[in-house]
């Protein structure tokens, strides 16, 4: 075969592969939808995470505004601590409530931020304080049964 | 009676010990002698069309095919907990991690594994690699690492070939003959898709896999007895035990991988 007809070959070969290589990078998996660079880490505590895992969304108003970098178990307050890794474009008011959601009924669960009204704005390695914890099933359920068992009960 | 079975054991293990040693430093020899396929890279890209090149189709149409199986496999599954949007999670992380690697690899060890191994079986039983030697020419260096190396690279780019289009197979499938909703087909599955966890192991894996079988078809085609029934034997046993490596490593990889991921 001729050699340049070979080579012209090969080198679409490569091309085609390395195409392919950046179409998974770039529209199969987000490379980088939150850099490291450009963002800032905040840490939230919670008495109960339920099935939170590291890399789950940061979401605020249904907007993917971070990620969790990584959970830790405080061995002095028994509280999970939850490093959020946020977006440097979106600052959040000091008294920003994190609270644990789910989505849909058995999604994977995520982080929701609301935003409070304080004027002083979250920095690098703040915390914040008000937090709301995973609902777990079997509490609610124990919860509503009690609750049924009491309304039945002979006054 | 029981003396000349243990007699055959010993032999045999004496054997798998040398075989195995050979090989070691068949593997090494070639790796030292890789500069004259830089140096002289045209002798690769030679190879790189009739290992890469080549393989494309059957690569090709492959992926593209898994990929539209498991769009209606998983669609069948999915919708039983009404959770169709997934699919495109379930298709590009299944490609991505495992069939990608692992089936491009398995193809490209039937492909141009059996071809690499029969090529150099044949080269060796006409006396062709005797005679270089004669012109004081290394075959080692001039006709197996140029083959290792076009396997080495060839190996990632089919794989990711394969993938690429597995997933546009998927959503062929899934989303132009199925329904499922476009936007959240590509949106759930870029959420869930991560590069360094899923796609950059993947390419890990599937140059692992790529110098694995080309070592063994080089080893094979090298170490054939030099008649038609030693190039055919050793054809099938690059098949089969690149075939089995290529699974091994597999599990073994993706133990060390996947292992922290929840």
């Amino acid at each position: 075969m001729n050699k340049t007809v070979l080579d012209l070959w090969v080198g679409l070969f490569v091309i085609a592969g390395i195409a392919a290589l950046l179409f998974l990078a770039l529209k199969v998996g987000s490379m980088s939808a939150v850099n490291t660079s450009d963002s800032y880490e905040v840490v939230a505590r919670f008495e109960n995470i339920g099935g939170l895992k590291p890399r789950a969304p940061v979401k605020s108003a249904g907007v993917v505004v971070g990620r969790v970098a990584d959970i830790r178990f405080d061995n002095e307050t028994y509280e999970a601590a939850v490093t959020l890794r946020l977006d440097k474009r979106y600052a959040f008011p000091k008294d920003t409530i994190a609270a644990i959601m789910t989505s849909g009924l058995l999604g994977e669960q995520y982080i929701g931020l609301e935003a409070g009204g304080d004027s002083a704005k979250l920095k690098d390695k703040d915390r914040i304080l008000i937090t709301q914890d995973a609902v777990v099933l079997e509490n609610l359920i124990g919860h509503f049964l009690y609750g049924k068992a009491q309304e039945g009960a002979p006054q | 009676m029981l003396k000349r079975s243990i007699e055959n054991l010993g032999n045999r293990t004496i054997q798998g010990v040398w075989r195995i040693g050979f090989a070691a430093r068949f593997f090494l020899t070639m790796l030292l002698h890789s500069g004259t396929a830089f140096r002289r890279f045209g002798l690769t890209v030679r190879e790189m069309y009739f290992t890469g090149v080549l393989s494309l189709i059957i690569i090709l149409v492959s992926g593209l095919f898994v990929g539209m199986v498991l769009g209606l496999q998983g669609y069948e599954t999915l919708q039983t907990y009404g959770s169709e949007e997934a699919l495109g999670v379930l298709v590009a992380l299944s490609l991505v991690r495992e069939l990608g690697p692992v089936v491009a690899a398995l193809l490209f060890a039937s492909r141009a594994g059996s071809a690499i191994t029969a090529e150099i079986g044949l080269m060796k039983a006409t006396e062709q690699l005797s005679a270089m030697e004669m012109m004081a020419v290394d075959p080692i260096a001039r006709v197996v690492a140029p083959r290792f190396w076009a396997g080495v690279i060839s190996m990632p780019l089919l794989a990711a070939l394969f993938s690429a289009m597995g997933i546009f197979g998927g959503y062929l499938v899934g989303v132009q003959l199925i329904g499922v909703d476009e936007g959240s087909f590509w949106s759930q599955m870029q959420s869930a898709v991560d590069f360094e966890q899923d796609i950059l192991n993947g390419v890990i894996k599937s140059v692992v896999f790529g110098v694995a079988i080309t070592t063994i078809a080089l080893f094979e085609g090298y170490d054939a007895p030099p008649t038609a029934e030693g190039v055919s034997g050793a054809t099938t046993r690059t098949v089969v035990t690149s075939s089995l490596a290529v699974l091994a490593l597999d599990f073994v990889l993706t133990a060390f991988m996947f292992r922290g991921i929840n």
